[in-house]
């Protein structure tokens, strides 16, 4: 797919949480066909100690209205500075960068996507592909609390939506691989994204179920088109770029130990 | 229009502007952002005689303007760029030109030798300053002798233009720089990265896994600028600059400063098509000054 560098405008600036912005980024150009899974580096201008581009996830294109969104997550200076983004500003991002997910090839499956804090970020622009193919398609989103839970009633849109929290606060009490419904129904279809401890345990229960998973890795990146050769993981291949070979990996490619 | 077109040594360029090892894959990676062929000069990245691993992940610290790297020279191997990378990229109406690295001499030489026939790569850059392998490497570069002693051996066996690659870790670069002119190189490209260390303070640990790794990016550029100034005093061959060149202005004073040619590595990560913006902003400067040619300020830097 090529690839672009793009100056966009902020359309809206949405406070989720305190630690959750989504920005509503338009152009005055018809954004490029993205695939779900597929991210973006963003570059951050006014922050002095943001050198490097973001690889951030692409949460949601709305072709009709012509809107990219970004879901992000405030945990250093450079997100700080994007999230105090107003209307109007312009962001220049190279987009889309990476692979995607893969839909199954069984119209029956039985799909979940499982995402954790800033994880559920691909999952939402997953999940309304998935439905527009024809899919059923099941949400399990686990957070510290409900106020981290966010926007569930976008996910609703396109699926079931059961959430964990850890508090209890919203959902059932624990992790997302503590949830009745991974024992109540028989998913052959995993998508994950989240903290590494979070899809190694979904990871876990897929090859116990015998299913298919899918997982978007998030590693730290210079470039993001696979020149720098920072952001490796280590796959039955040897070592492979993240940004270029993933994000997205099934898990019987990755050389993890679950 | 000035004329931008410089020689190093045997190598005719189009403009100064190159793009430095490790920052610019094989060309290709950035084609969908610019024109490789506008480029003066592409160093693909470092090449050795066998497929390479690379380093363990985390290979990557960003740091105050700029960023540690512990890639490891991962690649797949002189014969694997001969065979497949080599025939996608050598109709790029530019110099392409290939960083060679190895741990013995012996590896240095043998890669050498492979690349010496192929038509369309007129140079290579024989890079003893990696800081980033246990063997080899930049323990070449650091020391006369040794420095001396690979830059000797490849030049009997590689006939086209060959570029030293110099490290900054070291007490006095010009010695280095002469050593290496001494035994044929044609000319030299500095600096490498800048030996650095970072640590994750709440985990009380490392960030990378190799402890150490070289430093890139603005933050390096003073170093390297002072350092093309005393090579270029030093040296009689041509010197190519490099070290967190981010934009027109880095680069003029690396020209001024007596680089022939300067190379853009780090900057490309921000911005892609920095290269090209760096060949137009050299020519406002010619232009805005009246030199009718990039040659006319190699080396012009005026007493204080």
């Amino acid at each position: 797919m090529k690839k672009y560098m793009l100056d966009l405008i902020l359309k809206e600036n949405k406070i989720l949480s305190n630690q959750y912005n989504l920005l509503i980024l338009t152009s005055n150009e018809k954004i490029p066909e993205i695939l779900p899974g597929q991210f973006a580096e963003v570059r951050v201008d006014g922050s002095p100690t943001t050198f490097l581009r973001r690889p951030i996830s692409i949460h949601y294109v709305d072709y009709e209205l012509n809107e990219l969104w970004l879901l992000i997550q405030i945990k250093g200076d450079g997100t700080k500075r994007l999230a105090n983004m107003t209307a109007g500003e312009s962001l220049n991002i190279l987009v889309p960068l990476g692979n995607s997910f893969n839909e199954p090839m069984n119209k029956e499956a039985r799909i979940l996507l499982v995402g954790g804090g800033c994880g559920v970020a691909p999952l939402l622009y997953l999940g309304a592909n998935l439905k527009k193919s024809g899919f059923q398609v099941n949400f399990l989103l686990g957070a510290r609390t409900k106020d981290d839970l966010i926007e569930l009633c976008e996910y609703e849109r396109f699926g079931n939506v059961f959430t964990t929290t850890e508090d209890g606060s919203h959902g059932e009490q624990g992790f997302v691989t503590q949830h009745s419904v991974l024992n109540d129904s028989d998913f052959n279809y995993f998508y994950t994204c989240g903290p590494t401890p979070m899809m190694k345990a979904v990871a876990r229960h897929a090859v116990n179920a015998k299913a298919n998973c899918e997982v978007s890795l998030e590693n730290t990146m210079a470039c993001g088109i696979g020149a720098c050769l920072c952001c490796v993981t280590d796959t039955t291949e040897g070592h492979v770029c993240v940004c270029t070979e993933g994000p997205v990996f099934n898990i019987t490619k990755l050389k993890w130990q679950i | 229009m000035a004329n931008l077109e410089i020689n190093i040594g045997k190598l005719q360029l189009k403009n100064p502007v190159m793009t430095a090892s490790g920052t610019f894959g094989y060309g290709s990676e950035y084609s969908d952002f610019l024109d490789l062929s506008r480029i003066g000069g592409i160093i693909v990245k470092g090449t050795t005689i066998r497929a390479r691993q690379g380093n363990p992940y985390p290979r990557m610290a960003e740091t105050s303007s700029g960023m540690l790297n512990a890639v490891g020279l991962q690649n797949k191997g002189v014969d694997y760029f001969i065979n497949h990378i080599y025939p996608t990229v050598k109709d790029i109406d530019t110099n392409l030109i290939v960083n060679v690295s190895g741990s013995t001499v012996e590896e240095y030489v043998e890669t050498a030798e492979k690349l010496n026939s192929l038509e369309n790569i007129q140079a290579i850059e024989l890079n003893i300053s990696c800081p980033n392998v246990k063997e080899g490497g930049m323990a070449f570069g650091t020391n006369c002798l040794s420095a001396a002693q690979v830059v000797r051996a490849v030049r009997m066996a590689y006939k086209k233009e060959l570029i030293v690659k110099l490290s900054p870790n070291v007490t006095d670069i010009s010695e280095i720089a002469l050593a290496v002119e001494a035994e044929g190189a044609d000319s030299v490209s500095l600096i490498n990265t800048v030996l650095g260390m970072a640590i994750d303070s709440e985990k009380r640990k490392p960030v990378l896994s190799t402890i150490t790794g070289g430093l890139s990016g603005p933050a390096i550029k003073p170093i390297a600028l002072r350092m093309v100034w005393e090579v270029a005093r030093a040296v009689k061959i041509p010197v190519i600059g490099l070290g967190g060149i981010m934009n027109a202005a880095d680069a003029i004073e690396f020209i001024l400063a007596g680089a022939s040619a300067i190379q853009i590595g780090t900057a490309n990560f921000i911005d892609p098509t920095v290269t090209i913006k760096v060949i137009d902003g050299i020519n406002d400067y010619l232009e805005r000054h009246h030199y009718l040619s990039v040659n006319e300020i190699i080396g012009a830097l005026e007493d204080i």
